[in-house]
């Protein structure tokens, strides 16, 4: 395989086992067993290497939710049965992240019950934390901090939000900090400060302008909830921004091992180069590539184009149908898989250094825990 | 082109006025919405292709620069058509908004200074979707004249497990604006959305986890008042064929009259292949039957090989348009 000697194999056995690595990040494009890489590593850091892992999954589907005990989500990490950890010793706990819960649980931690009530009741808190773009990722963030400040575990393994781009994990919390440090949520929290006054008393000709066309666009009573749900957010500024900064800093640190997940589709390599890039500009331990799904013919000698041929031969001779059948699967096959190198190596080429490991396409999806092991050994390479 | 070769009327086989094309992440629903705007310009009409998630899906797609917020020409549809292309951004569409309604001009740009409208559709996302939408429902009612602008516009729309909350935007803004011009816009968008003259068109591969997608996504769609178009199964290879397991000794026969290697290696590997490829495509059978009892048209464009290019797009356009 001509273009798979370029990279170093990633050993994820090696990253596992160590003591050392508290965090795994699975991240990378939607669609691409992102889910089921997290699942397949986590389980496999329990049983194999013994470690007490808990696997933080976003949105898995049904069947693979099911499979880990995950019926409901309810938010706190639930032991997983019924795996092979008699040698090891080792744990596996899942759990599905509630964003909403998660936010929820931000505020009480850091506003008293009062003035919690007030904030849960404000329309827009309750929009933010449902659909505001990047509280999902954000809200991941701040649950892995939760998991990791409880000290409880040897490994978390996350999996992050199938996002519109794999790079919103990252920016969540700059994103965040911006939002919070932005010019109009001062001037929106000025009256609170000044005593309650109208948030138009204090006008500057530039403010002036605004001023008019935000009371006639939204209106007396949309104002009214925004200048009270922003004050109600102004005591808590502190510490969400703190908190934000403090698990960006942990994902920077040795003990953090990122694993981009792809899949030798155009998109999804081009999404994982880009990932690439910007855990290196932001300093982030990148540990490798695992790309999923790869096609690889049982018979690597008989190539795409000699197969079809001999199969056209076949035909016209006749009476070999079933060889004939096989023989164009198998150039198929031979062909896809000469694609995805093709496909594969535009990340190689871009980041030769950058370890990687391939896993051959499983031919049924998988939704049980005996797959996730088969997937696991794998991505661990036997 | 002489009258005789006229396409059949989109009207026939493509009812709608507005085609959402929604979809997992990963199952090709911006190439989807590419042929398809590609398919229904064919033959002289003219379409517009809309992205609304600042992703520049259709400039990679067609290897363009970046689409700023103006609609351009895209690309020629055969048989004379146009399709043009705009990616609508949320920002660029309230300033259009605020100026078309209050002829804002300076206090526009004062709102960008004070980073009022980033401020805005952070705060409340479901008037960034507002905006959004309106956009496409302005492009879509447009006319010039007599004649509309557009004979059909396709929108590449957010993913399945985000499209519900999408279109649905006058729920998102009523917790918010009681009253006003955001509201009143919210329901005008909102009555076209659920009016026979959109198609929200839900995009899968035949794999577990995008027929689960597509079969959740259609509930809730229809549960929500919103016109569900067609399941478009993208990169299908064809059923199984009733074929029967060929045994090794069958195949070692066959390898051999081909004049391949017949040695052991060669044939348990080619046997194991052909086994993998039975259970898969055993697989896509049955998640094909669980669409269609789904009771929506389904429509099945063909795997490429080689990737979607011009040429590829041409092809899906042509499965799209042909498909009744």
């Amino acid at each position: 395989m001509p273009s798979e000697d370029a990279a170093p194999t990633l050993d994820v056995d090696q990253i596992l086992a160590d003591p050392g690595v508290r965090i795994v990040v699975c991240c990378g494009a939607g669609g691409v067993g992102k889910t089921t890489t997290a699942a397949a590593l986590a389980l496999r850091a329990a049983e194999r290497h013994g470690r007490r892992t808990v696997v933080l999954t976003i949105d898995p589907a049904r069947r693979l939710a099911q499979s880990l005990g995950l019926t409901e989500l309810d938010n706190t990490p639930r032991q997983v049965k019924g795996i092979d950890v008699e040698a090891s010793g080792g744990e596996l706990h899942a759990m599905m992240l509630d964003m909403k819960r998660t936010f929820d649980d931000v505020v009480l931690q850091h506003t008293d019950p009062a003035k919690a009530a007030e904030i849960f009741a404000n329309p827009f808190y309750q929009a933010m934390s449902s659909t505001f773009a990047g509280t999902q990722e954000y809200m991941a963030m701040e649950k892995l901090g939760q998991l990791h400040a409880r000290g409880e575990w040897d490994l978390i393994v996350v999996d992050t939000p199938p996002s519109r781009s794999a790079l919103d994990f990252l920016d969540a919390p700059a994103r965040l900090s911006r939002f919070l440090d932005g010019r109009m949520l001062r001037l929106l929290l000025a009256p609170a400060r000044t005593g309650g006054r109208s948030m138009f008393s204090f006008v500057t000709a530039g403010f002036g302008m605004f001023s008019k066309v935000v009371q006639k666009v939204i209106g007396a009573q949309l104002l009214t909830d925004l200048s009270g749900f922003v004050a109600a957010l102004d005591s808590m500024f502190g510490g969400f921004r703190q908190r934000a900064e403090q698990t960006y800093r942990i994902l920077q640190a040795r003990e953090t091992a990122f694993l981009l997940v792809a899949a030798p589709e155009p998109d999804a390599v081009r999404e994982a180069a880009y990932f690439a890039g910007r855990l290196r500009e932001e300093r982030m331990p990148l540990a490798g590539l695992v790309l999923n799904r790869v096609h690889r013919p049982a018979v690597p000698g008989l190539s795409g184009a000699d197969s079809l041929a001999a199969a056209e031969r076949l035909a016209q001779v006749g009476g070999h149908e079933g060889t004939v059948e096989v023989l164009r699967a198998h150039a198929a096959l031979a062909q896809q898989a000469v694609r995805e190198q093709g496909v594969a190596a535009r990340f190689t080429e871009a980041f030769p250094t950058v370890p990687a490991v391939s896993v051959t396409a499983q031919p049924a999806d998988v939704h049980d825990v005996d797959g996730l092991r088969t997937i696991g050994a794998a991505i661990g390479g036997r | 082109m002489a009258a005789t070769e006229q396409p059949a009327e989109p009207a026939g086989t493509w009812p709608a006025r507005l085609h959402v094309v929604t979809g997992k992440g990963g199952t090709g629903k911006t190439s989807v919405a590419a042929a398809l705007a590609l398919g229904l310009a064919a033959g002289g009409r003219r379409t517009l292709l809309v992205e609304v998630e600042g992703r520049q899906g259709i400039a990679q797609l067609f290897g363009t620069d970046p689409l700023p917020y103006e609609e351009r020409h895209l690309t020629a549809a055969p048989g004379g058509g146009e399709v043009r292309a705009l990616a609508v951004d949320a920002e660029e569409a309230l300033l259009e908004y605020l100026d078309m309604f209050y002829k804002l001009g300076a206090a526009g740009r004062a709102l960008r200074k004070f980073g009022a409208i980033d401020f805005a559709t952070t705060i409340a996302p479901g008037l960034r979707d507002v905006l959004l939408t309106g956009k496409v429902k302005e492009a879509t009612t447009r006319s010039n004249g007599q004649r509309r602008t557009y004979d059909a516009v396709v929108l590449d729309a957010p993913p399945t497990g985000r499209i519900g909350r999408f279109l649905n935007v006058t729920a998102e803004t009523a917790r918010l604006a009681k009253v006003g011009p955001i509201k009143n816009q919210s329901e005008g968008v909102s009555a076209l959305l659920r009016s026979p003259m959109t198609a929200v068109h839900v995009v899968t591969l035949l794999e577990e986890m995008p027929v689960q997608e597509t079969v959740d996504a259609i509930a809730e769609l229809t549960q929500l008042g919103f016109p569900v178009g067609r399941v478009i199964v993208n990169g299908a290879r064809p059923p199984v064929p009733a074929g029967r397991e060929v045994t090794a000794a069958e195949l070692k026969r066959g390898l051999a009259a081909a004049g391949l290697p017949t040695d052991g290696r060669t044939v348990t590997g080619l046997t194991r292949e052909a086994r993998d490829q039975q259970v898969r495509r055993e697989l896509e059978d049955s998640l094909r039957a669980e669409l269609a009892e789904l009771g929506r048209p389904l429509v099945e464009l063909p795997l490429l090989p080689g990737g979607v290019d011009r040429a590829g797009l041409e092809t899906l356009a042509a499965a799209l348009v042909r498909a009744d």
